[in-house]
């Protein structure tokens, strides 16, 4: 299973060096380490929030309230932020997380608790969270000149040659690779996803697990909130709608299985860059920013089919070896 | 909990099977419903000496029928266990094919096949690759509602359609002659008795039904599982280019971004009308009265100047409270259960 896995994301990699390749045919200006660099930064939003979503995708449910969560966390530190504009980043950091935390928190009591179906509660909570930014801000935007120069750098401040918004995203990635591959309760999340009633038997607490998934992916949106405002300088009321598909988006195309159960953290953050990739592409080649959609609908698509025609060509294979045997 | 009514009501629990049991918690949802309908007609004639006019009533479905048509089709996915995130994505590819054919000089029953049948493409494509590759169908029309509405916005780019026949306006605005009912509401009320009659009265609604309680029970009864859902998702898109007939007369007009959300909006009054998520249960009149109490809540709170996003508040929470309370109950039961033999 692990070769499997390997080698999906090893041909997810190829396929981000050849098109890297063949846009720097037609441009020139595409693989250079300053272009690279703007679209890692430009990508590192959607890694979060791809993320956020890979958890629950694990668990086989869905998360649709990653935007609005990530709309009303960066709407309520921006206003903290006008409030006091000299706090200091790690307490500004900790707030988002924290806002993020119980947003996220909130999906986790109903699903784990409530056990509402994922897709149900957070497609209530989409609209209820998106609504609360509107009423917070009584429908104003913050923009640059209301945020303190302080508040504006957090994406920005240079740490060893890499920006800060690429060391956040570095770090929750990392953390949360860590944490499913080598925590039980890591390991408890792909139980879930593969067959949750084996896991309850196994003595997993599959209330716990859901409401732990729905919490990190809250804090994960919080993060990925401030780190959106604070990068475009603006605090609006309809900040990162569509998100929660771009990240599903970059999941599948990644490999994992929104099914729950399979998948890792290195695919997604390959899925994300390969879909930052293309976005860019498109404009370095003279190709309308119009096509992007289209485009990412085919990814997509392909990704997801070439994902099964794989698949069940292993499962062909293990079946005839159990034949044999 | 020495109570002996209390004990004589969860024993005889113990003898209903889940299946009735969530059946019968769909039933009462219904007259719950009906009753919340109640209350926001009364809540809003009390609120506002404009809403109970028969004129604002028929007028205002213009509003919601469009999603209502959607609503239809929608529940026959949902109780087969599917969903389908791509409605609003065709509806959008079936008004810019009905804008490119109108600028092409075609005339309105031209338009009218053209949109149909885009629609009817649209939904066959989902079924296709569902049941072709067996991927899940939230994964497939994620890829799908990216692609429609990626078209759309290829071909539109900033520009939008906006030349239409006159006469083809009659259908998103017009009304039956010599009545004041909208043509759209009257054949929203058609299409769903249509679908309720399939729904409840034929073999292909009780193969819904099966395929939704448990899938693999249904096939080894015999049925197709994947010619219906082909079936149901190819009659999903064919609705879609009736909601984009609808919509694009009544607006006059294509943009790219036309019908945005209407997959959201679908899903909710779907569930919001007491269909299990999870597929197998559910029924017409749960959903017909949802979209109604959804549209008449906007009408009343619109009549007060709520605004458009903190109705959506009121509609979350609403969909939220009509998950949790059966939710609750059903608990509650459990939790006296326990209780109980913990006590032993």
């Amino acid at each position: 299973m692990k070769r499997i896995l390997k080698s999906r994301e090893a041909t997810l990699a190829l396929f981000i060096v050849a098109l890297t390749a063949l846009v720097s045919l037609r441009a020139p200006s595409f693989a250079t380490a300053t272009n690279l660099n703007d679209i890692l930064n430009d990508t590192a939003v959607l890694m979060l929030a791809a993320t956020a979503q890979f958890l629950i995708l694990l668990t086989g449910g869905i998360d649709l309230s990653i935007p609005s969560t990530m709309a009303l966390t960066g709407m309520l530190v921006s206003m903290l932020n006008m409030a006091v504009p000299e706090l200091p980043i790690p307490l500004v950091v900790l707030t988002a997380m924290a806002i993020g935390l119980a947003l996220g928190g909130a999906n986790g009591l109903l699903v784990g608790y409530l056990k509402i179906p994922p897709i149900i509660a957070t497609l209530g909570t989409i609209a209820i969270y998106r609504a609360l930014v509107f009423l917070v801000s009584g429908g104003e935007w913050v923009s640059a000149h209301e945020m303190s120069e302080l508040y504006v750098s957090i994406p920005k401040r240079n740490l060893l040659g890499v920006s800060g918004i690429l060391w956040y995203t570095a770090v929750v990635t990392i953390a949360v690779g860590l944490f499913l591959s080598f925590s039980g309760r890591g390991r408890a999340v792909f139980a879930l996803g593969g067959n949750r009633t084996a896991s309850r038997l196994a003595g997993i607490k599959t209330e716990r697990v859901d409401f732990m998934v729905f919490a990190m992916s809250g804090v994960i949106s919080g993060l990925a909130g401030l780190l959106y405002v604070t990068r475009y300088a603006a605090a609006q009321n309809d900040t990162a709608i569509g998100y929660e598909l771009q990240a599903v988006a970059a999941c599948v195309i990644g490999g994992v299985s929104v099914v729950g159960g399979s998948g890792s953290m290195a695919g997604v953050v390959l899925g994300a860059l390969f879909l930052g990739l293309l976005y860019n592409a498109l404009t370095m080649v003279n190709l309308s920013p119009f096509y992007q959609t289209a485009i990412q609908g085919i990814a997509i698509l392909v990704a997801i089919v070439a994902n099964t025609v794989v698949d069940r060509r292993n499962r062909q294979k293990m079946l005839a070896r159990r034949e044999l045997a | 909990m020495k109570d002996p009514e209390i004990k004589a009501v969860s024993s005889r629990r113990i003898e209903i099977t889940r299946a009735t049991r969530i059946a019968a918690a769909a039933k009462s949802w219904e007259a719950i419903l009906t009753l919340i309908f109640i209350a926001v007609m009364a809540g809003g004639s009390f609120i506002s000496p404009y809403f109970l006019d028969t004129t604002n009533l028929l007028d205002t479905t213009f509003n919601f029928m469009e999603k209502a048509v959607v609503a239809l089709p929608m529940m026959f996915i949902i109780l087969c266990g599917d969903i389908d995130v791509s409605v609003g994505s065709i509806v959008a590819l079936s008004s810019l094919s009905m804008g490119m054919a109108s600028a092409a000089g075609a005339d309105v029953p031209a338009l009218i096949l053209i949109g149909l049948a885009t629609g009817l493409a649209g939904g066959m494509l989902n079924g296709w690759l569902i049941t072709k590759f067996e991927v899940p169908s939230i994964a497939v029309t994620i890829g799908t509602m990216s692609l429609y509405r990626g078209i759309a916005q290829a071909v539109l780019g900033d520009q939008a359609f906006t030349k239409y026949p006159l006469s083809f306006a009659w259908f998103g605005q017009g009304y039956i002659p010599g009545t004041r009912i909208p043509f759209e509401l009257a054949l929203f009320l058609i299409l769903a008795l249509a679908t309720g009659l399939i729904l409840h009265k034929t073999t292909f609604g009780r193969k819904i039904f099966a395929l939704g309680r448990n899938p693999v029970a249904a096939r080894f009864s015999g049925v197709d599982v994947a010619r219906l859902r082909f079936i149901v998702f190819s009659w999903t898109g064919l609705f879609c280019g009736v909601a984009a007939i609808l919509l694009t007369s009544r607006i006059g007009s294509t943009r790219p971004n036309i019908a945005t959300g209407l997959e959201l909006d679908a899903i909710t009054s779907v569930v919001l009308g007491g269909v299990a998520i999870t597929g197998g249960f559910g029924g017409i009149y749960g959903v017909v009265i949802a979209n109604f109490l959804l549209g008449y809540l906007k009408f009343g709170m619109g009549l007060v100047n709520v605004p458009g996003r903190v109705m959506n508040l009121v509609t979350g929470g609403l969909l939220l409270v009509a998950i949790v309370i059966p939710e609750m109950i059903r608990r509650s039961d459990n939790a006296r259960r326990l209780r109980k033999r913990a006590a032993v």
